[in-house]
């Protein structure tokens, strides 16, 4: 399977199966797109002759060119990859390496489009305790088998709502990684409100990355992230997460911010960002209901779309700058991304990462919480229901009907098993809206890789 | 040249190197800590 697209000036042509990537001219990208589409090479042979006004030998020497790189397994690669897809989830069955601990399930701040009903999940206001808490830990030591690193967020609702009981969990861990040979990596997602310099002492020393939440211009931000009086939290969070930011130095960080029909232009809350002195972004599209007021319209996709290739070129801009800036879903290391295993498997929700209630229940992930029917088990007995594991365990790539013939799938992996079950009632549904704008993204992000390569 | 391929991690080979399962829980944008 093979992929063509034009952008940013550049002729590309994806190799799916390799994970090859080619830039070619005009008359190849031609000739490779027709015999994808089934052309003969006479057909081809006279297209190419009348269309570029060349002769019989260019025409050979660039099949020749197609011709060794799909004998050396770099163009046209068969898809060999469907026995494996349950490989990777089977060979590690009943190991756990990611906790998403709920650490509090209230919020100080009343976000209109929160997918976590304001940080309670449909149930009722709760704070986790250290003894559930430390047995969350203890769990996923138990059950992490001989992986290493082991990764701990703390999530909420809030998490620095209940920040004494992160600190003495931190404590905890740290105390205990040593004599099991594990490396726990703990991230925190924060709405700011609660940052002082206790916070960013504390984060910056034992948070490997922190995820704080902006959504780009002060009146996109205070439309949804208010308080309970209303009130938007765009003055009061701001100088915090700077403050945070400039003390971090190189340490990981993310502002994450949100794009809802109220700002399909997301391009100038970037700009807003950077103007800030963020650095390191990841906006995302709101995932919600078709009907609900937020939610992206056709007409904002094409918007969204044209604004993600306006994004590539501001990088590339400022990357010959030397004034560079991370996007996160622009981050792609073609010598150095994930194996096969881990495109086809996906992100791990239900077997190897789960989510964490502040009484201890196992959720499939962050999204499935307060969704009864997902629950998993709890730290103490483990997981019980396996109907529910066996059901995200069997999720891959190849488990989808819809995205056998897609370019993309093993970039996505098969996509997010929430948003699918969101939009179609089934972990192994599609998510097109979601579909369309990853395709849209990963195009993107390979033609900056390219052109930053190439400059 | 009508064609330039860029140095790119190969998947077919990632089959018999990988699957440690080391990464970080995001994936195309994850990085092998293998």
């Amino acid at each position: 399977m093979i992929h063509c697209y034009k952008l940013g000036n550049l002729d590309i042509v994806l190799d799916i199966c390799s994970g090859s990537v080619h830039v070619v001219d005009d008359m190849a990208y031609d000739m490779i797109d027709m015999l994808d589409k089934g052309k003969s090479r006479d057909e081809i042979s006279s297209y190419i002759i009348d269309t570029y006004n060349t002769n019989k030998e260019e025409v050979k020497e660039c099949f020749d060119a197609i011709d060794e790189l799909t004998e050396q397994g770099k163009l046209f690669t068969p898809d060999t990859f469907a026995p494996m897809a349950g490989e990777l989830k089977a060979r590690t069955s009943g190991v756990v390496k990611a906790l998403c601990l709920h650490v509090a399930h209230v919020c100080n701040l009343n976000c209109s489009y929160c997918f976590a009903s304001q940080g309670k999940y449909n149930g009722d206001r709760a704070i986790m305790s250290f003894e559930v808490g430390k047995r969350a830990l203890d769990f996923l030591i138990e059950n992490s088998g001989n992986r290493r690193n082991l990764e701990v967020d703390f999530f909420g609702g809030e998490p620095l709502m209940n920040f004494d009981v992160v600190k003495q969990l931190v404590a905890y861990a740290r105390q205990i990684e040593k004599e099991h040979n594990k490396n726990f990596r703990f991230t925190l997602t924060t709405n700011g409100m609660l940052i002082d310099d206790d916070v960013i002492e504390f984060a910056n020393k034992e948070m490997h990355n922190v995820v704080l939440s902006l959504d780009g211009r002060k009146e996109i931000h205070d439309r949804f992230r208010v308080d309970y009086n209303g009130k938007g939290s765009f003055d009061r969070i701001v100088p915090k997460f700077q403050k945070l930011v400039k003390a971090r130095g190189d340490k990981g960080y993310y502002m994450r911010g949100t794009f809802t029909h109220a700002n399909p232009d997301f391009l100038e809350d970037i700009k807003t960002m950077l103007d800030l002195g963020f650095t390191e972004l990841s906006m995302e599209p709101v995932v919600c209901a078709d009907d609900d007021p937020s939610a992206l319209t056709e007409s904002d996709i094409e918007i969204v779309s044209k604004q993600y290739e306006e994004l590539a070129s501001l990088m590339l801009e400022r990357h010959k700058m030397g004034k560079p800036f991370t996007f996160y879903h622009y981050m792609i290391d073609l010598k150095g991304g994930p194996c096969i295993y881990k495109r086809i498997s996906g992100c791990g929700s239900g077997t190897e990462y789960m989510a964490v209630t502040p009484w201890g229940d196992l959720y499939p992930c962050h999204q499935f919480v307060g969704d009864e029917k997902f629950k998993l088990g709890d730290i103490w007995t483990g997981v019980t229901n396996t109907s529910v594991r066996d059901d995200f365990a069997s999720c891959n790539v190849y488990a989808r009907e819809e995205c056998k013939d897609c370019w993309a799938k093993l970039y996505c992996s098969g996509g997010c098993a929430a948003n699918a079950y969101h939009s179609t009632g089934s972990v192994k549904g599609v998510y097109k809206k979601g579909c369309e704008l990853f395709r849209k993204r990963m195009e993107c992000a390979i033609m900056l890789e390219i052109a930053k390569q190439m400059n | 040249k009508h064609i330039q391929t860029l140095d790119t991690r190969n998947l077919c080979e990632s089959a018999k190197n990988g699957g440690c399962g080391e990464c970080q829980t995001s994936i195309a944008n994850q990085q092998c800590e293998n």
